[in-house]
């Protein structure tokens, strides 16, 4: 009897997962994907962004960002830029919360001021970039709805919806690549009026730790305005061993001076 | 200057440290200069009201500023100078921004030398701001301050918020105009000619203390000075002779802001208790950003606040009973272009001014920027404004960083 009842649950969970809709297949590769980057606890980045308009002219931007994994909510993350000059020493710090708003803070280095800002603008570029504020922000799993759209061979296709009615977004069509930790090899954004608005793609791949992939250029292509931005990361230290403390108000004014 | 002495000496002995500490460790250290020099040219169009005065004032500032750090960056050594040539003596100056040491471990942090410290949350008025002398012949709107000298302790957490404690054992003077210059009384007053209430004058050893934390979308901070107050009290006689002096001072401050949407809802309050005067202020208001309006950047900001202070015409700042409306226009272009427009305006009389303020990057290392100030049908009631009612004026300065 007790044979037949595990044989029935089984059979059941076989019929279940074969009966999975797209929606529950979509929220499972989020969910791998963010299981695949757990753990990483702590990191340190420097970042140049090169913003290329539609006439290729460039300018560039040099930033430090420091991450904290959080699994009960949210990562935190300090930014710090370093150039352009005027602007160096201005920094923000974000609590990313899993369900509502973010709490962010600028400094102000000229006058060293520390000011609460709104998390409201998510749509709005990030320092004149391509990248949005929403593009940019800790990517967590309850932040939209899935749909598993097909597999290509180890690249797997979902598209995300944004939870938020303030994103500039109506969907995003990611593509995860599930032999490689699940990392994440392109996004293509479309816009409220749902028409392809940019195309984001992530090279130049490095695994660090024999676990967590980290792509260290991505490049952003506004197909609207024809204007670009390309990230590219160096020195990557994923042994940083950052603790909260590293992540305070206190901690953005010492960042930022 | 015997102050500069003392933390000239200090900054000795912390650079003989950090090179006996610099042979044995494997951390690097990093080091980062940076100098701004700016050109700027300031004209007020009304013929000044006091003799002596000047209308065209060019000038020229250099702003050098390095920094080392080292042990990941939990130490570092700062420096920020500046130094201004002007047409009018007392705006030429120099000063010591900031020189400390700084050291952080864990959750506590404290920082040993010339400092500047900011607090408060609104727009057209800093009540609560009171750690560092104003330079009061930089700006009008007096965000430019004088490097104070401190040890500043922090203690960082995160159930309770974070607790500063700060041991002030300098006062430094207020700057004031110059006989050409602007923006002052018909007495041209030295800064040295002020004197102090308390017997150990400038030498007097100041304390002061904050907490802040949030709770969710309120931020809140309450804190405590005690010691040489940083406006000095004037006291007019009936021959119209100024006499001035550093009262010492007991003021509690509060800052909350409530972050919510779109809306930021701030107010900042002082009680300051002093044996010649004991007045409450207030500035409370709210700032409304509609973001991404164009869809490629374009931020329009609302701000509008209430200012109240109990001094009435006696206020320094000039602002007693007033409204304050603003627009910040935010284009988060490539060049950061940005407009500050505003107005303060009395409730109980004609006086108003009015402000603009604007700038814009230009190439990768220069920038530009654009303020104007204008002093309108001011009352001849206004003790303090009545002085500048012929100080409009327009500023230009171009930024070149190095």
């Amino acid at each position: 009897m007790k044979k037949l009842i595990i044989t029935g649950i089984a059979l059941f969970s076989i019929a279940l997962v074969s009966a999975q809709t797209n929606e529950e297949r979509g929220l499972e590769i989020a969910k791998a994907a963010e299981e695949a980057d757990l753990g990483f606890e702590s990191s340190i980045v420097d970042l140049k962004m090169t913003l290329k308009n539609k006439n290729g002219q460039t300018s560039e931007r040099l930033l430090t960002t420091k991450t904290l994994e959080l699994t009960e909510d949210g990562d935190k993350s300090l930014i710090v830029f370093n150039s352009p000059k005027d602007v160096k020493g201005t920094a923000t710090l974000t609590f990313t919360h899993k369900v509502g708003s973010d709490d962010q803070w600028l400094f102000l280095p000229s006058i060293k001021r520390v000011k609460r800002i709104s998390s409201n603008n998510k749509s709005g570029p990030f320092v004149g970039s391509e990248f949005a504020y929403e593009d940019l922000s800790s990517q967590e799993v309850e932040k939209y709805s899935y749909k598993f759209l097909e597999a290509n061979g180890s690249l797997l296709l979902v598209e995300q919806d944004p939870v938020d009615p303030k994103s500039g977004y109506t969907r995003r069509i990611v593509t995860y690549n599930k032999d490689k930790g699940y990392r994440l090899e392109k996004v293509e954004f479309y816009d409220r009026k749902n028409a392809l608005l940019k195309t984001l793609t992530y090279s130049d791949y490095k695994q660090y730790n024999g676990k967590f992939w980290r792509a260290l250029t991505l490049h952003m292509v506004n197909h609207q305005s024809k204007k670009e931005t390309i990230l590219k990361f160096s020195g990557y230290n994923l042994g940083a061993n950052l603790s909260e403390d590293d992540f305070t108000q206190t901690a953005l004014q010492r960042a930022g001076k | 200057m015997k102050p500069y002495k003392v933390f000239y000496l200090l900054f000795l002995s912390f650079l003989a440290g950090v090179q006996a500490q610099e042979k044995k460790v494997e951390n690097p250290v990093s080091h980062d200069f940076e100098l701004e020099i700016e050109g700027e040219y300031r004209y007020f169009y009304e013929e000044g009201q006091f003799q002596g005065q000047e209308d065209h004032f060019p000038s020229l500032a250099f702003r050098p500023e390095y920094s080392m750090d080292w042990n990941k960056g939990y130490e570092s050594l700062n420096f920020a100078g500046f130094f201004r040539i002007d047409r009018d003596e007392e705006r030429t100056h120099w000063d010591l921004r900031e020189l400390y040491y700084q050291k952080a471990k864990g959750n506590f942090e404290i920082s040993l030398g010339l400092k500047k410290i900011y607090w408060g949350v609104t727009e057209s008025n800093h009540l609560v701001d009171i750690i560092n002398q104003t330079d009061a012949v930089e700006t009008f709107d007096g965000e430019e301050k004088l490097g104070q000298p401190m040890v500043q302790f922090t203690w960082a957490t995160n159930k309770f918020g974070t607790f500063d404690f700060f041991y002030l054992p300098y006062h430094r003077k207020r700057t004031f105009t110059g006989e050409k210059g602007r923006l002052r009384f018909g007495t041209v007053i030295d800064q040295d000619d002020l004197g102090y209430e308390s017997g150990a004058r400038e030498w007097r050893q100041d304390a002061a203390f904050r907490w802040n934390h949030y709770f969710g979308i309120f931020d809140v901070a309450v804190s405590h000075f005690y010691g040489n107050g940083r406006e000095p009290l004037f006291i007019f006689d009936a021959s119209g002779n100024i006499n001035a002096f550093y009262p010492v001072i007991n003021q509690t401050g509060v800052e909350v802001q409530i972050t919510h949407n779109a809306f930021l809802w701030k107010l900042e309050s002082i009680y300051r208790n002093a044996k010649a005067q004991e007045f409450i202020a207030l500035v409370a208001g709210l700032e409304y950003t509609f973001s991404n309006i164009d869809g490629n950047g374009l931020d329009i900001g609302i701000l509008g606040e209430y200012l109240y202070d109990e001094r009435d015409e006696l206020a320094l700042n000039t602002l007693q009973n007033d409204v304050f409306f603003g627009s910040r226009i935010a284009f988060n272009d490539t060049q950061d272009t940005s407009i500050l427009i505003g107005g303060i305006g009395d409730l109980e009389s004609s006086s108003k001014i009015f402000s603009l303020e604007a700038s814009r990057r230009v190439g990768s290392s220069w920038t530009v920027a654009v303020e104007a100030r204008i002093f309108s049908d001011i009352d001849p009631s206004e003790l303090i404004l009545q002085n500048f009612k012929n100080d409009s004026f327009m500023r230009i300065s171009i930024s070149k960083f190095f």
